[in-house]
């Protein structure tokens, strides 16, 4: 719960959460949120290696969820084309999209609304879709 | 205590980011934000309809508990420690408000024009945020995981699947604010 708040905070302050700071983002006019998943990622690899290195295990011993994703293309190519899509139109990504709610913007509930029906149609149509 | 109205810069945010995702990892736990989606459905009985979400929903609480966080978070943040607005590229803003009729760039942290609560009423905003959520939830399990999971925790564990996907994010959204706007605002 606590991660959530904070997590919360830093989306909403860093503007990750804000639909200008995505259309900027995609027209390339700031290295705003360039520089928010750069530097995000660069300590986020140092950190996965030094865990890796050292063999550090989860407070409670369980093993440290960095499974290997599976080994497909089509599923993460195309996945990610539709998903790009909804998050340039929504200016939204699944985080965020909840964060908004909070800051009092109700017309993101029609946004987690029709994600639910998205995620919903994909466990559908799962088994017909190429993978 | 001017920082904490200012907007964070990058070089806040990005490392801040990064020790979210260790925090998880430390409680084993992963970064992704749109796994609860999966959750959410699996929790009012979609399990129903797809064996895709037959699984034992109960153990992943923990991410409908983050969601909760989450939205306490942008409560906190918008009313205690923000002037809500968003100041972007000045050339972007004056090409949002010459092509598309958008001029709340720098007034708000969304436009209003699409998001303001009576804009609502208005079919073809509704449509624009229904399919903009359908498209991120749907695509978000098709390519197993959204910004969070792929951009952030997937790379940093070095994984090839997530450079794909994140590819796809950035294909998918120049096609849509190249492409598809133009024809839609």
């Amino acid at each position: 719960m606590l991660i959530g708040i904070f997590f919360g905070i830093v989306m909403f302050k860093s503007e990750a959460a804000s639909w200008f700071r995505i259309y900027e983002m995609f027209h390339f006019g700031s290295f705003h949120m360039y520089g928010i998943i750069g530097s995000a990622l660069v300590l986020g690899i140092i950190g996965v290696q030094i865990i890796k290195r050292r063999n550090i295990k989860p407070l409670d011993g369980s093993s440290m969820s960095l499974q290997p994703k599976e080994k497909r293309i089509v599923r993460y190519f195309a996945g990610g084309i539709i998903f790009g899509l909804g998050w340039a139109l929504a200016g939204a990504c699944p985080g965020p999209i909840y964060v908004l709610i909070g800051a009092g913007y109700p017309a993101l509930l029609v946004v987690v609304f029709g994600a639910l029906l998205g995620t919903f149609l994909y466990g559908v149509l799962k088994s017909r879709l190429p993978h | 205590m001017n920082w904490i109205y200012e907007p964070w810069p990058w070089y806040v945010s990005g490392p801040l980011i990064a020790l979210i995702m260790f925090t998880l990892l430390l409680v084993g736990k992963q970064f992704g934000m749109s796994s609860n989606l999966r959750t959410a459905c699996a929790a009012m009985g979609a399990g129903k309809a797809a064996d895709f979400f037959k699984f034992n929903w109960k153990a992943e609480r923990w991410n409908l508990t983050v969601v909760l966080g989450a939205i306490i978070g942008g409560f906190i943040a918008s009313n205690y420690m923000s002037d809500n607005t968003v100041s972007i590229n000045p050339e972007i803003a004056e090409q949002l408000s010459t092509d598309y009729n958008i001029e709340s760039a720098g007034d708000s942290y969304l436009p209003t024009e699409i998001f303001a609560t009576e804009m609502l009423s208005d079919p073809f905003i509704l449509a624009i945020l229904l399919i903009g959520g359908l498209l991120v939830g749907f695509g978000a399990r098709y390519a197993g995981g959204c910004t969070s999971g792929h951009a952030i925790s997937g790379l940093s564990n070095l994984q090839l699947p997530s450079l794909i996907a994140v590819i796809g994010f950035f294909i998918g959204g120049l096609i849509m604010i190249h492409f598809i706007f133009p024809f839609i605002f």
